[in-house]
């Protein structure tokens, strides 16, 4: 029998919320750190975005996502951090003991002191479920067809009809648009567009892509390969109206409806979620309701920015080395109460002010011109300006300890609103 | 008498709203951005619109099929789709590393396309 391997930290997934959490656990002093990954190389989704648009907020510049990850590749190879590739982790126990296998080592368990989560999302496929017709070929996800056409060089099809304007979708309208391919419209159910707003005026304002807000794809023609689409407009209550009902020849329908955090083996940890995020409930060093799992990136939330997603990875680096070296975490937790038009928060729950506390959100409604303002125990903490808010669009505000200390008390509430700044 | 522009700064997420102002013909403030490249960027979809290219060329040997790759600065926002034709009978060979010139010049623009990444040769 081989040695179980029994590092301080072993992280799960090498997207770039695990390489920047396997970075920031040995920069504070973890000696030995193993990184798992079951993809054949590092970076996660990120070598298949292979647009710009990442790391304006770390690097302050716009980097395409291989070039984000390259920088943080090349970190890591500049250290000891024990990375082991085509390694899928299979399970994880509450005691932290996980089970992993790859082609050299066959199934193997590991004992790790600490772990860190960082799995990443996955697509949501509702949808296509949910719509009429039959299961032709030409039904993909806006993330495969990434996938094959800027990895493996393969377009997906000739005319596309996209449902739903995620932005992985709204990506991939202007890039089938550039290899080619014809795109009729993109359709989304809402009133509002899925995506960023940047990636609507430079996805499909400059390609004239028309995009069909409240609209759904109502039927799939075609029995071996998608021949087209019926598509129609909805009413408020995103019920398609029947007499707005129109064909649409298409040999692809695409499916941009959004992410979800990949947490089956933190459901196996016994890992408390959050009914909203769909990902671990986490406090402010991303510590999850098991004592030394931390989780960090988009298995926590799916957040727009990659930087949001190293800066929740350096966190859960910084917690794990604290757990190793004896800081369990002290305090109770606090939750932070979602007020007005604030759907969630990340860290969902706060245990102390010691350190600054950056609370990530996304507001429930879009709305101009408004103040976010973080209360402990009805005093205001802090405070942001933004002109625009929007659901799609996360929004960040910090907590700097000075504000509170000085009270000295012992905290009892905190809580997040957004409402109209006065004027 | 002062015209106003709406644009959508388009260089990161945060997607500000920006308006600008202009007084015959000449850029007079730019409001709304949340950094320096909002500005700049206000005053460019004004005069002279540019976009950044990226694209994927085919590699020959490497541990992958494709190479992604992207302009080292913004082009006129006209010739981005010929910028991506002429890349696409481009073929390199591995291995190559991240901020190598892959095509000098684009379609006379004065910008390299350089590439987004490293790529080893495949390990065979
Ligand atoms: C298809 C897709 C396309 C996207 N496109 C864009 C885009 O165009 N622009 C943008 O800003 N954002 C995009 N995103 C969002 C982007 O994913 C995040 O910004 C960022 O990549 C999240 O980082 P992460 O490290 O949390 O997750 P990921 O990058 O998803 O990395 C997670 C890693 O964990 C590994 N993993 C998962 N489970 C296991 C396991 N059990 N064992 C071992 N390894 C495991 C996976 O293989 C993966 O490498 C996209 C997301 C997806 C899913
Ligand atoms: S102005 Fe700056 S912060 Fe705002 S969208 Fe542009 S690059 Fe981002």
């Amino acid at each position: 029998m081989k040695k179980v391997r029994k590092p301080d930290v072993a992280i799960v997934g090498a997207g770039p919320a695990g390489l920047a959490a396997a970075l920031s656990a040995k920069e504070a002093g973890l000696r030995d750190v193993m990184l798992i990954e079951r993809d054949i190389e590092l970076g996660g989704i990120l070598p298949q975005c292979i647009h710009d648009g990442f790391g304006s907020i770390i690097f302050k510049e716009t980097l395409t996502g291989p070039d984000y990850a390259q920088r943080y590749i090349n970190r890591v190879g500049k250290t000891n951090i024990d990375v082991k590739l085509n390694t899928l982790v299979l399970d994880l126990k509450p005691n932290k003991t996980m089970t992993a296998v790859n082609s050299t080592d066959g199934i193997f368990d590991v004992e790790p002191k600490s772990v860190i989560l960082a799995m990443g999302s996955r697509e949501r496929t509702r949808h296509q479920i949910l719509i009429p017709g039959f299961r032709p070929a030409g039904v993909i996800t806006a993330g495969a067809a990434q996938r094959y056409i800027n990895i493996e060089g393969l377009m997906p099809g000739k005319e596309f009809v996209i449902l739903g304007s995620g932005d992985i979708g709204l990506i991939m309208a202007r890039r089938v648009t550039l290899e080619g391919g014809h795109v009729t419209g993109v359709f989304e159910v809402a009133g509002e567009p899925g995506g960023l707003t940047r990636n609507v005026v430079q996805c499909l304002h400059d390609y004239d892509i028309p995009l069909h807000l409240s609209h759904t794809v109502t039927f799939i023609h075609g029995r071996k390969r998608v021949q087209g689409v019926n598509v129609a407009r909805v009413d408020e209550n995103m019920k398609p109206l029947k007499e707005t009902e129109k064909f649409i020849e298409c040999d692809t329908l695409m499916l941009s409806v959004g992410l979800i955090p990949e947490n089956e083996l933190s459901k196996k940890a016994g890992i408390e979620l959050d009914p909203v995020t769909g990902g671990p409930i986490v406090d402010e060093r991303m510590e999850t309701s098991v004592d030394g799992i931390f989780a960090c990136g988009n298995v926590v939330s799916i957040y727009d920015l990659v930087d949001y997603v190293s800066r929740s990875a350096e966190a859960a680096g910084v917690g794990a080395f604290e757990y190793v070296n004896g800081k369990k975490r002290s305090g109770r937790a606090i939750k932070v109460v979602p007020g007005n038009n604030v759907k969630f928060t990340v860290p969902q729950v706060v245990r102390s002010l010691e350190r600054p506390v950056s609370l990530y959100f996304r507001v429930e409604e879009p709305r101009l011109k408004v103040v976010a303002s973080v209360s402990v125990n009805g005093e205001e903490v802090a405070r942001k300006k933004e002109r625009k808010v929007r659901p799609p669009e996360m929004v960040k505000i910090d907590l700097k300890p000075e504000r509170l200390s000085a009270a000295g008390e012992e905290m009892k509430e905190i809580q997040l609103e957004v409402a109209p700044s006065e004027k | 008498m002062k015209n106003k522009h709406q644009y959508v700064c388009i260089n990161c997420p945060l997607s500000c709203s920006l308006e600008l102002l202009e007084e015959k013909g000449e850029v007079a403030e730019v409001q709304g951005a949340e950094c320096k490249i909002g500005k700049k960027y206000a005053e460019e979809e004004f005069k002279n619109p540019r976009r950044m290219v990226t694209t994927t060329v085919l590699i020959e040997g490497g541990e992958l099929p494709l190479l992604p790759v992207r302009s080292k600065s913004s082009i006129p926002k006209a010739l981005v789709g010929e910028a991506v034709k002429a890349l696409a009978d481009v073929v390199v060979k591995a291995p190559v590393k991240s901020g190598d010139i892959i095509y000098p010049n684009i379609v006379d623009t004065g910008v390299d396309i350089v590439a987004s990444r490293d790529l080893p040769k495949a390990s065979s």
